[in-house]
């Protein structure tokens, strides 16, 4: 640190004149960028355009780049002068692990607690219903990015056309229950089952690709699975999708207000539609634990390591005797599999479905959410994907900016820009993804014993 | 003689259209040490990789521990007791030395791990020092020897290796030929050792051969090579080689 100070203290006059000049900078750059963007805007009126004029949104969001840039020059980056410079991750992070050992129960218990803590805070069942609806949704996506972070995260597959797996899982789902009376939790492993077939499916053309082209063929594989869900109308209903998908039941009770199998009746309490969601919210995070469990499972077992040591070296891999090949596809199909449920989980919650609903946008979606999390880190995902779904979903409700920025200040249309804005931020702040460092795993039995051991002397 | 450990018969390996190996005969006997020199682009690495089956000979065979392993799978070969070291190290850079050393005994069923661990430990101790410090953060040296060690992982019978001096410094060069020399010795572990490094690999090997062009052009032992006028002509250039082989071992 002494060092740091001296270095920044020769080279720059002080460290007030150079922050204030960098947020300048930075003050000046919002200032061009908002502008033309912000400041005016085109409005149709009779027939007719006209220029409305937000200059005082344009100044206030300047002031407010200049006042964040200089606020962290002065407080989090002092100490480095300038902004931090990369960190090369040179050993492993020993931190890492005892905060993790901190995190992951709080997270757990936070997790359970949600439907309840959000029925509290925004008083009552119906109000509540919201974030709860916004959990199920986050859960959904988590375990998205856990299937496809296996794929891309551990195997270093890119896989643009995760969203056909998706899909899959919908619309096996969505057909059984329909048209074979099938429960959830019946169709729910053959989901994952035919998600997973699908992948092997993807995989087998692809195993000799890598890389772009790789991506392209995969992006093409879930455009292809989008046009059959569009056309084969007979078999999918085509463009406006499946509705009226039956909802599962809990252990034969249903969500409805009375009745012999009534839920609410049952248990003596009153109906609301909102038991359902929560119902749901634990379904969904039940799943998550599973696909959580198998995952960590699976790291540390060969085959886990196999799909780490493939992204790193593809010919190291095969000099050591790792079929590249089953490596490849077991990786596609679990990816798919975790995928197909997620699907499950997404068609049951909505009641219907549409190929509208596996735009290409989802893949990337899901892609950022892996990617922004950190390349591999199942708790990466959890964070990036709260913060790309749940953050960016309540920006719909931040009626509250009207009062800063004026009242033609519309906090939903700036949405995808607020998003595109986060992940620029997100990446430049942590180049390798919110949690970086990947935690070694264990895969041999004697190792345990070992490690301890060696793990000691080789520190010592 | 008995039957050799690992024999290539007239192989012929292509990639496409273009032949790399013209018909190929090696054979490496158990508990020998023996090396393949020749220029870059003769097709030494090919050779490697054709024995560890990928690519494939399309015209030969080649037999180990007196089966036919032509046509088999490279995860099934590495099952058979043989490890490549390959071309280039290729360790996984952003795992630790310690799951780089795992990755190696992913063939085995997990017993007797600690005792291979601690065998590559005595053969290298600092790969025992950095044991939780990520593969790409080690030194050249370090790293080679981090390849060699996650191969032996495996026990093999016969250790293929590709170019293991492959940009190092002459210290570490003799250091990574010494550990070789002592496997050799203590556990007569057999060694087939591609070099461009002539000299070095020449002294260290009981028999030799020079490749051109994907043909064997020489061969002999060890000694008889560093003497042969073409070799030193072409593979030990000006002074080195000259009076310090003569001098021999
Ligand atoms: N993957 C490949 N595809 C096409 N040609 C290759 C490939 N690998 C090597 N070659 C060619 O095969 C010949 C032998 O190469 P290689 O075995 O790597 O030589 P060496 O290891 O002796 O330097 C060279 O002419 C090289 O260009
Ligand atoms: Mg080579």
């Amino acid at each position: 640190m002494a060092t740091d100070d001296a270095v920044s203290a020769r080279t720059e006059p002080s460290p007030v004149v150079a922050a204030l000049r960098d947020a300048a900078m930075w003050g000046l750059i919002t200032l061009l960028l908002t502008g033309p963007v912000v400041g005016l805007g085109t409005v149709a009126s009779s027939g007719t355009y006209g220029f409305i004029q937000r200059w005082p949104l344009v100044f206030s969001m300047t002031a407010i780049a200049f006042a964040v840039r200089f606020i962290l020059m002065m407080t989090v980056w002092r100490r480095r002068g300038a902004p931090a410079p990369r960190k090369v991750v040179a050993d492993l992070p020993k931190s890492l692990d005892s905060l993790r050992k901190l995190f992951i129960p709080v997270f757990v218990l936070l997790a359970f607690a949600y439907p309840f803590i959000s029925v509290f805070v925004a008083g009552g069942m119906t109000p509540g219903r919201y974030w709860i609806d916004l959990g199920v949704l986050v859960l959904t996506y988590i375990l998205l990015g856990w299937g496809l972070n296996i794929v891309v995260g551990l195997a270093g597959l890119l896989d643009l056309g995760y969203v056909a797996f998706y899909a899959v899982g919908a619309y096996t789902f969505a057909l059984l229950s329909m048209n074979y009376d099938l429960s959830f939790w019946v169709c729910l492993p053959i989901a994952g089952i035919i998600a997973a077939m699908f992948g092997v499916l993807l995989g087998f053309p692809v195993l000799r690709l890598r890389g772009d082209y790789l991506a392209i063929v995969t992006l093409a594989f879930g455009e292809i699975i989008r046009l059959v869900l569009i056309n084969w109308r007979e078999f999918t209903g085509g463009a406006s999708g499946i509705n009226r998908i039956p909802r599962p039941s809990f252990f034969g009770f249903e969500f409805v207000p009375s009745g012999p199998t009534s839920f609410a009746q049952f248990f003596g309490i009153t109906h609301s539609p909102v038991h359902r969601l929560i119902f749901f919210y634990y379904v969904t995070l039940l799943l998550a634990f599973v696909v959580l469990i198998i995952t960590i499972r699976l790291r540390r077992l060969p085959i886990g390591r196999a799909w780490e040591a493939l992204r790193e070296d593809e010919i190291a891999c095969r000099s050591l005797g790792i079929s590249v090949v089953n490596t490849k596809l077991t990786a596609f199909s679990l990816g798919a599999m975790f995928g197909g449920f997620a699907g499950t989980v997404f068609a049951a919650r909505q009641g219907y479905i549409s190929p509208q609903d596996f735009t290409f946008l989802t893949s990337a979606l899901v892609l950022a959410i892996v990617v922004l999390g950190g390349l591999g880190s199942n708790l990466g995902v959890v964070f990036s994907a709260a913060v790309l779904v749940g953050g960016v979903e309540m920006l719909r409700n931040l009626g509250f900016l009207k009062q800063i920025f004026g009242n033609d200040f519309d906090p939903t249309t700036y949405r995808m820009l607020i998003f595109g804005v986060l992940m620029v931020v997100i990446m430049v702040w942590r180049p390798r993804g919110l949690i970086s460092s990947r935690s070694p795993s264990v895969f041999l039995t004697e190792r345990k014993t070992v490690s301890a051991a060696m793990v000691h002397e080789g520190r010592g | 003689m008995s039957e050799p450990l690992l024999s290539v018969q007239g192989v012929k390996t292509y990639y496409g259209n273009i032949i790399a190996l013209r018909g190929v005969d090696v054979t490496v006997n158990s508990g020998e040490i023996v090396t393949l020199i020749g220029a870059n682009g003769a097709g030494k690495s090919t050779l490697m990789m054709t024995i560890f089956g990928s690519p494939q000979a399309r015209e030969g065979r080649v037999i180990y521990e007196g089966k036919d392993i032509t046509r088999r799978r490279p995860d099934e070969i590495a099952r058979m007791s043989m490890a490549l070291c390959p071309e280039g190290r290729r360790i996984f850079p952003r795992m630790t030395v310690f799951e780089n050393l795992q990755m190696g005994a992913i063939v085995t069923d997990g017993t007797g791990f600690d005792r291979d661990l601690e065998r590559v430990f005595t053969l290298f101790p600092r790969l025992k020092e950095r044991l939780q410090q990520r593969g790409g953060t080690l030194s050249g040296g370090e790293q080679q020897m981090l390849a060699i060690g996650r191969a032996l992982m495996s026990r093999p019978r016969v250790l293929l290796l590709d170019e293991p001096s492959l940009g190092l410094a002459p210290l570490i060069v003799k250091q990574i030929f010494n550990a070789l020399r002592e496997l050799n010795r203590s556990e007569g572990l057999t060694v087939f050792l591609v070099e461009q490094n002539a000299y070095h690999a020449l002294r260290l090997a009981h028999r030799g051969y020079v490749m051109v062009n994907g043909v064997i052009t020489l061969t002999g032992t060890g000694k008889e090579l560093l003497k042969r006028d073409e070799v030193r002509a072409a593979y030990l250039e000006g002074g080195k080689g000259g009076v310090e082989a003569a001098a021999g071992h």
